[in-house]
């Protein structure tokens, strides 16, 4: 039991999240040999993978002498939790994920989709990343983020506030404002 | 003789017809022109009461970003509230049935006020071929019609993505034709950090948004007639 217990105290997720569609590409690349090495060399005992409408399945496996243990699913209701239970979070560039991500504290990758038409979706993660609140990936270059990433340098998010723009709304309408 | 007289009547009356059409198209460009310039300034009418609000709800991010507005909204002067999202869309007037419960669970009935949900047609989803898009958009814009008949509001808050492009034109329609005069607020996606979405790009070009809110510096250097005011996430 306390061998169990010592195990399940270490266990550190990264959790990988692609949204309400699909991102091939980035499950892809996690389900890489040269990602999970890095991922393991930086102490990750796991991977889950929320894969959506994927068509890619990625090989389940226990953990292994240089590779976390890996699962997926499909979608969920909620990744609420998932989010909190997982120690680095690897995301699609939905605002969604990257801000209910953030306001939990946890460390971000966040992949961009070349692949997607009308990518504005790299312009808040580029943005994101230059004020050092995430890092900023495509598929192929993921394990050299990981291998480089210090997610203790990262800086944390301060979540950002609806009162100006009510305010001017206000005003705008003739309400007092206080 | 009576040929002549024919001629000159229907000259006549073709002139007339040609001067009421240039009369009603001036009447048409003041009235926008009009309409324009005083969506620039304040109302500076007395503090109203309340006023009848549309939200359009975009779907996912965009949605929780017009809920983080909602929160901090005195709910009270935004009576009665009317959300429409896109019928493809089932997350986000869940979402805003659970803000409307959480209003209830802190104020008087009376106080919060009612609040209705809608769903309208999509004019075109993802994927779908031009042809029969052109079928859909004639469909959506009939419901978009119908359902700003319906509720003429006087306040509507919108943050992308296309979907309430269609009721804001007609809502500007409402104000051209007296309608009905409705305050158009439009905050770009957070998402947007160098460039104006299509939907932000439109309303500002237009001069359809009686106020465009934008998350970040760069795009009020871009669009000097938005209004920064900072992140919403």
């Amino acid at each position: 039991m306390g061998d169990i217990d010592d195990i399940a105290k270490e266990k550190r997720v990264v959790f990988v999240t692609v949204g309400t569609t699909s991102f091939d590409a980035l499950v892809r690349a996690v389900d890489t040999p040269e990602v999970k090495n890095e991922l393991f060399k930086k102490g990750y005992t796991d991977i889950l993978i929320q894969m959506g409408r994927g068509l890619y399945i990625p090989t389940k496996s226990t953990a292994e002498n240089g590779s976390p243990a890996l699962d997926y699913f499909t979608f969920s209701s909620s990744i609420a939790d998932y989010l909190k239970s997982a120690s680095l979070v690897i995301s699609h560039a939905g605002s969604g994920s990257i801000f209910e991500t953030l306001r939990l504290g946890k460390p971000l990758i966040v992949v961009v989709n070349e692949d997607l038409m009308d990518n504005h979706q790299s312009e808040l993660a580029e943005e994101l990343a230059e004020r050092k609140h995430l890092y900023c990936a495509r598929p192929q270059t993921l394990y050299k983020t990981i291998s480089d990433m210090d997610p203790g340098s990262l800086v944390p998010y301060q979540p950002g506030d609806a009162k100006p723009v009510a305010e001017l709304i206000y005003r705008y309408l003739g309400f007092p404002v206080d | 003789m009576e040929k002549g007289g024919f001629c000159i009547s229907t000259m006549a009356s073709s002139n007339i017809a040609i001067l009421l059409t240039i009369g009603v198209i001036t009447v048409l460009v003041i009235q926008i022109i009009y309409i324009i310039n005083r969506s620039r300034k304040p109302l500076h009418s007395k503090s109203p009461r309340s006023l009848s609000t549309l939200i359009v709800l975009g779907s996912g991010g965009h949605t929780a970003e017009m809920l983080n507005l909602l929160y901090v909204l005195q709910t009270e002067r935004f009576k009665p509230r009317y959300y429409i999202a896109a019928a493809t869309d089932n997350m986000s007037l869940q979402k805003a049935h659970v803000f409307e419960d959480s209003l209830l669970g802190k104020e008087a009935p009376e106080e919060v006020g009612r609040a209705e949900y809608m769903q309208i047609y999509r004019s075109r989803e993802v994927g779908q071929s031009y042809i029969t898009s052109v079928g859909t958009t004639l469909v959506a814009i009939a419901h978009a019609l119908w359902l700003m008949i319906k509720i003429r509001p006087q306040v509507i808050l919108c943050n992308g993505p296309g979907t309430c492009i269609p009721l804001c034109v007609i809502a500007f329609l409402f104000k051209v034709f007296g309608i009905r005069w409705s305050s158009i607020f439009y905050v770009e996606s957070i998402a947007r950090v160098r460039k104006l979405s299509l939907s932000g790009l439109l309303l500002y070009k237009l001069h359809m948004a009686d106020q465009l809110f934008v998350q970040w510096p760069q795009l009020k250097e871009k669009y000097p007639r938005a209004h920064y005011v900072g992140r919403l996430m």
